[in-house]
C-alpha cells in the first residue's frame, strides 16, 4: 500500500508571525515614519495640556509695563512669540490652535475613512444595482468643487469650523471608496474567500473577517493623508475669510498676519510659526502613508 | 565530432535575500550537442529556470553569477566584456519566458512586433522583415495571412507559436524555452511539442527545453539534465535515464510520474521537501529524503561521476544502480524512516 | 433537509444544467436585437450515487469548473435542475442551506491561495464549524479527527503556525482537511494537486484516495489531467465547449474512447517514455469560441470524421452500452 502518513518532523518548529504585528514593526522601522508619529504624538498632547501650556489668553489684549498696548512685540521673554498687531500673545495662540487643527484633523479623517471605507466595502462586495448607486453618488461628490461648497455653507451657516469638516466629510469620501472598492474587487475573487462561503459563512460574516482586514489598512492610509489635508483646507477656508472668527485656529492666524501687513513688517515671528505647524502635520500625514504603503504593497520595495 | 553548441562548465549563480546570500545553482555543468534538444528537468527550486536565464542574460537584478563557465559556440560568455555579451547573446541566443504567450503588446499588430524584432535588432529591411515573418509564421505552421491580426484574436496555443516564431527570427544558434507547454492545454501542448520536434528536424535546431514534466521531455528531447536543489544529479540520453535512472532521486521520480500507456500502479510520493537554499546541508542534497542512505552521504558531497557516452550520475552508490532500481521500484522503499 | 427517498436515489443529480454569461458590453451591440451569449454549461446531465468518485475532464474552457461550483450553490444556473439527496438546491436558504453545506464541500486548487493567509492553521481548520454554528465544545475533536483522516500530525503540532510556513503538500492536505471537518458526503476537487510538484501530487492523491474509500464519500474531480482522473475516478464524464460528449468507466474510455474528441484527447496526453506515439492528432485546429449556439455539434469544426448531419443536428447523449453514454451521430 502506497505511504500516505506525513512525519511530524516535516512541519517546520516556532510559531509565525502575524501579519498585522509585522506591519506595525516594518512601519516602526522607517526613520520617516516613525518622525510622522512624533509629529502627532505632539500635536495631540498640546493640544490636550493647551490650557497649560499657554502663556496668556489668546484672544486677551495685552498691555506692556507702560499701560500701552503691547502691539508688534519682538520675541520675548513676557512674549516667547511676541505679539500680534493688536497686541494678542501669539505663541498662545499657535497653542490654542492646535486645538482647533486636531479637532478638525481628526474628525474630518474619521468621517472620510468610516464612510468611504463603508461605501468602498458595500459597493466592491455586493456590486450590481448597490455599487452603481453608490458609485454614481461618488461621482456627484467628486464634481462638486471644494472651497465654492464650503463658502456655500457659511451662507446658510455662518461662518463655522464645522462647515468644513462637513465639508471635507460630504466631498472627501469618493478617493477612498474608489481605491478600497477595488481592493475589494481583488479581495474578493481570492479562494479563501470561496471556501468561507463553501463553508457555510454569511456575507456580513466575510466581509468583518475576511475582506476587512485586509483592507483596514488602506483605510488608515487614507485617513491619516486626510488628516493634513484636512487642516490644510480649513487654513485655506480661513485665510480667505470664510473661517470662524471665534475660534484661533493657524489658518485664522495666517489671515490675521496677512491683513495686517505682517509680511511687509517682516514679523516672522507672527507668520511662520503657524505655516510651519501647518506644514508639518501635513507632512506627517505624508510621511505615515508612505510607511503604511511599504507595508501594504511589498513589491514596491526595493 | 562537432564541438557543442554551448557548454555549462561548473556555473554557479547566487541570490542576494533578506537571509543573506542563496546559492541557487551550485556547481552545474552540462552541454548542448548541436541540432539536439536539451530536457533541463527539476521540480520548482531546484534551479532550472535560473541557469536558462543565466544564459540569455536576464537574470533578476538581485543575482549574479558567483562562478563558472558558460562556452557558447567555443567562446566563454561568463569572461566577455560586458557589450559584447549582450549583442551576442540577444542575437544568438533567444529565449522564450514562461509565459511568452502572455507577453505580446496588446495594441500592435503581430505583423508589426515581429517585424520590428528583425528590422531593429536584426538590421533588415522592411521588405525584407515582411517576407521573414511569412516564413517564420509558416515554420510554426500559422497562417502568414493572419499577420496582421491583434494578438487578442489568437488564442493561447497560437500565441504560444508566435512567441516561437519570434525567438527564431533572427537565426539563433541556441532556442532557450522555459516551461513552453505547462500552462497549455493537452491538445495544443502537443500540437506545440510537434512544432518543436519539426523546427528541430528542419532547422537543426539546438533548444534547451526547461520544464518539470518528464513526459514532455520524453516526448521531444534527446538528452536530459536533472536538477536538484542547484545541482545537476543525472545527465544522459534522454532513453536511458528515463529506463534505467541512476540516481535515486530520478528513481523516485519516475515512480511518482503516472504513465497512461501501462496498467494503472500505484503513485509513490517521495517524502519530505528540497533543502533550503540559504542552509543547504552539508553532504548529499538528497540525502534527507533517499531510501538508500550510507553515513558519508551525509557528510560527502557527490561529485558528478562521469560514466561514458554523456551518461553522469551525482551518488556515491551509482555502482550498485541496477540494485537500487530494482528496490526503488516497490513502495516499502520509499516509506518515511 | 429531507434524507434520500431510497437507497438508490443518486446523491446528487443535475438536469439540463445551463449557465449563460453575457459577454462583455459591446458599442456594436446596441444595433443588434439580441446579444449572444456564452453557454459555459450547456443542457448538462449528470449523476453522482453515494460513494461514487466521479471525473469530470476536460481543456480549459470547456466548463467543467462552472458546473462544480453550479453543484455546489456557488453560482446560479440558468436553467435546469440540481438535486441533492432527492431535494431540489435552488430552493435552500438559511438553515436549509447551512445543512448543504455541511454536506457538500470543495476543495481548491491552489493551496495557498486557499486558505486565508492572517489565520493561523487551527483557525483555518475550525472556520467552517464556527461558520456552520456547530457546537463549540465539540470542535478540537473534529478538528483533530479531520487531521488525522488526512494523515497529519495531531493539532498540537501546528500551533502558532501560519500557511506561508508551509509546503504545498502540507498545506493541501490541510486544505483537505477543512472540507472533511463538517463531515460531508460529497466533496468536489477542482484540480486538486495541479499546483503541486510531481513527487508531491502522489502522496496528497494518495491520501484522497484512501480518505475517500474509507470515508465512503462521493466525490467529483475536475480535472483536464487524464492520469489523475485514471488514479481516482472510477467513472469519468468528457466535457467539450459546456456540453457532456461522452461518459463511461474510466478505463474504458482510455482503452476504447468512442467519441473522437475523446479519441483525440487520449492520444495527445505524453507519456515518461520515449517510446511513445508521436503520430499526428485526430483533430483539425482550434478551440472555436463557444458563443452563442452554434447549430449542430459544436465539436464538427474540429472533428476529422464530420458528415453533413453533423452541421444541422445536435447529436443526443445516448447510452450506447451499459453505462456508457455518448453525443456523436456516427455512434
Amino acid at each position: 500500500m502506497a505511504n500516505v502518513q506525513m512525519p511530524a518532523q516535516n512541519l517546520p518548529a516556532g510559531r509565525g508571525d502575524n501579519a498585522f504585528v509585522a506591519g506595525l514593526r516594518r512601519i516602526l522601522r522607517d526613520p520617516f515614519s516613525v518622525a510622522a508619529l512624533v509629529i502627532y504624538v505632539l500635536l495631540v498632547l498640546v493640544a490636550i495640556f493647551a490650557d497649560q501650556l499657554m502663556t496668556h489668553d489668546p484672544t486677551q489684549i495685552q498691555f506692556r509695563a507702560n499701560g500701552r498696548v503691547a502691539t508688534n512685540q519682538p520675541v520675548s521673554e513676557a512674549f516667547l512669540l511676541g505679539t500680534t498687531n493688536l497686541g494678542r500673545d501669539i505663541y498662545s495662540q499657535l497653542i490654542a490652535g492646535s486645538r482647533n487643527a486636531l479637532m478638525v484633523g481628526v474628525t474630518a479623517a474619521i468621517s472620510v475613512a468610516a464612510l468611504g471605507t463603508l461605501v468602498g466595502l458595500l459597493s466592491g462586495y455586493f456590486g450590481g444595482r448597490i455599487d452603481a448607486f453608490l458609485m454614481r453618488l461618488a461621482d456627484v461628490a467628486l464634481a462638486i468643487p471644494f472651497l465654492p461648497f464650503v463658502i456655500v455653507l457659511s451662507g446658510f451657516f455662518r461662518a463655522n469650523t464645522w462647515n468644513v469638516v462637513i465639508a471635507v466629510a460630504l466631498l472627501l469620501w469618493p478617493n477612498t471608496a474608489r481605491v478600497i472598492r477595488s481592493q475589494v474587487l481583488t479581495v474578493k475573487e481570492r479562494a479563501y474567500v470561496e471556501a468561507a462561503r463553501v463553508t457555510g459563512a454569511s456575507d456580513l460574516r466575510i466581509l468583518f473577517v475576511h475582506v476587512a482586514p485586509n483592507i483596514l489598512p488602506l483605510t488608515f492610509l487614507y485617513g491619516s493623508v486626510a488628516i493634513g489635508w484636512a487642516i490644510l483646507t480649513e487654513a485655506a477656508v480661513s485665510f480667505v475669510g470664510f473661517g470662524d472668527p471665534s475660534r484661533i485656529s493657524w489658518g485664522f492666524m495666517l489671515q490675521d498676519a496677512f491683513v495686517s501687513q505682517a509680511l511687509s513688517r517682516g514679523s516672522w515671528n507672527w507668520f511662520l510659526p503657524p505655516g510651519l505647524c501647518i506644514i508639518l502635520v501635513v507632512i506627517a500625514g505624508f510621511f505615515l502613508a508612505r510607511g503604511a504603503e511599504e507595508v501594504l504593497f511589498p513589491k514596491l520595495r526595493s | 565530432m562537432e564541438p557543442p553548441v554551448l557548454d555549462v562548465r561548473n556555473l554557479s549563480i547566487e541570490y542576494r535575500t533578506s537571509r543573506g546570500i542563496v546559492r541557487a545553482v551550485d556547481g552545474v555543468s552540462f552541454s548542448v550537442p548541436k541540432g539536439a534538444i536539451v530536457g533541463l528537468v527539476g521540480e520548482s527550486g531546484c534551479g532550472k529556470t535560473t541557469v536558462a536565464r543565466s544564459i540569455t542574460g536576464v537574470l533578476h537584478q538581485s543575482a549574479r553569477i558567483a562562478g563558472g563557465e558558460l562556452v557558447f559556440k567555443g567562446k566563454d560568455l561568463v569572461a566577455a566584456p560586458e557589450k559584447e555579451w549582450l549583442e551576442k547573446r540577444w542575437r544568438d541566443i533567444s529565449f522564450i519566458p514562461q509565459s511568452a504567450m502572455n507577453s505580446l503588446d496588446p495594441v500592435y499588430r503581430i505583423g508589426a512586433q515581429l517585424e520590428e524584432v528583425l528590422v531593429h535588432r536584426g538590421g533588415r529591411t522592411r521588405a525584407e522583415a515582411r517576407s521573414r515573418s511569412s516564413e517564420l509564421f509558416d515554420m510554426v505552421g500559422l497562417n502568414p495571412a493572419r499577420l496582421d491580426e491583434y494578438p487578442h484574436q489568437f488564442s493561447g496555443g497560437m500565441r504560444q507559436r508566435v512567441a516561437i516564431a519570434l525567438a527564431l527570427a533572427l537565426d539563433p544558434g541556441l532556442v532557450i524555452a522555459d516551461e513552453p507547454v505547462t500552462a497549455l492545454d493537452v491538445i495544443v501542448q502537443r500540437q506545440i511539442l510537434d512544432v518543436i520536434r519539426d523546427l528541430q528536424r528542419k532547422l537543426s535546431l539546438s533548444m534547451i527545453l526547461v520544464t518539470h514534466d518528464i513526459s514532455v521531455v520524453a516526448y521531444v528531447s534527446d538528452k536530459v539534465v536533472v536538477m536538484y536543489a542547484g545541482r545537476v544529479v543525472e545527465t544522459g540520453s534522454t532513453a536511458d535515464v528515463l529506463e534505467r535512472p541512476r540516481h535515486p532521486y530520478m528513481m523516485g521520480l519516475t515512480n511518482a510520474f503516472p504513465d497512461l500507456d501501462t496498467a494503472a500502479h500505484d503513485l509513490v510520493p517521495i517524502d519530505g521537501s528540497p533543502p533550503d537554499l540559504a542552509s543547504p546541508p552539508s553532504g548529499c542534497r538528497f540525502a534527507p529524503r533517499c531510501p538508500f542512505l550510507l553515513p558519508r552521504c551525509e557528510t560527502d558531497d557527490p561529485a558528478s561521476a562521469a560514466l561514458g557516452e554523456g551518461r553522469s550520475v551525482a551518488c556515491h552508490r551509482a555502482p550498485e544502480a541496477d540494485d537500487l532500481r530494482a528496490r526503488a521500484k516497490e513502495s516499502a522503499t520509499w516509506l518515511p524512516a | 433537509m429531507a434524507t434520500g427517498l431510497s437507497a438508490t436515489t443518486p446523491l446528487v443529480e443535475a438536469r439540463g444544467l445551463t449557465k449563460r454569461f453575457a459577454p462583455p458590453a459591446r458599442l456594436t451591440d446596441m444595433f443588434r436585437k439580441e446579444r449572444a451569449h456564452t453557454h459555459a454549461v450547456n443542457k448538462v446531465d449528470l449523476t453522482i450515487s453515494r460513494g461514487e468518485s466521479v471525473g469530470l475532464l476536460g481543456e480549459s474552457g470547456c466548463g467543467k469548473t462552472t458546473t462544480g461550483r453550479l453543484l455546489l450553490k456557488l453560482i446560479e444556473p440558468s436553467a435546469g435542475d440540481i438535486l441533492f439527496d432527492g431535494t431540489a438546491v435552488s430552493g435552500l436558504a438559511g438553515p436549509s442551506l447551512i445543512d448543504f453545506r455541511k454536506r457538500a464541500q470543495l476543495v481548491f486548487q491552489n493551496p495557498f491561495d486557499a486558505l486565508n493567509p492572517r489565520f493561523t492553521i487551527e483557525r483555518a481548520l475550525a472556520e467552517p464549524l464556527v461558520n456552520t454554528g456547530v457546537d463549540r465544545a465539540t470542535h478540537h475533536d473534529k478538528v483533530e479527527r479531520a487531521l488525522s483522516q488526512v494523515r497529519l500530525p495531531p493539532l498540537a503540532r501546528f500551533e502558532g503556525l501560519f500557511p506561508h510556513q508551509l509546503s504545498g503538500g502540507q498545506l493541501q492536505r490541510i486544505v483537505l482537511a477543512r472540507a472533511l471537518v463538517l463531515e460531508p458526503d460529497f466533496i468536489v476537487a477542482d484540480e486538486p494537486v495541479s499546483m503541486l510538484d510531481v513527487s508531491v501530487r502522489a502522496g496528497v492523491l494518495n491520501v484522497m484516495r484512501e480518505v475517500r474509500s474509507s470515508l465512503g464519500l462521493a466525490a467529483l474531480y475536475i480535472s483536464h489531467d487524464l492520469a489523475l482522473v485514471r488514479y481516482v475516478c472510477s467513472r469519468t464524464l468528457v466535457m467539450y465547449l459546456g456540453r457532456i460528449v461522452e461518459e463511461g468507466p474510466t478505463e474504458d474510455l482510455l482503452k476504447s474512447p468512442l467519441h473522437p474528441y475523446t479519441r483525440a484527447l487520449m492520444k495527445a496526453v505524453p507519456v515518461p517514455r520515449v517510446d511513445q506515439s508521436r503520430d499526428p492528432l485526430p483533430i483539425i485546429g482550434n478551440v472555436s469560441d463557444a458563443r452563442g449556439q452554434p447549430k449542430g455539434c459544436s465539436f464538427r469544426d474540429r472533428c476529422p470524421l464530420a458528415i453533413a448531419r453533423c452541421a444541422d443536428d445536435e447529436p443526443a447523449l445516448r447510452s450506447v452500452a451499459p453505462g456508457r453514454r455518448v453525443a456523436c451521430h456516427l455512434l
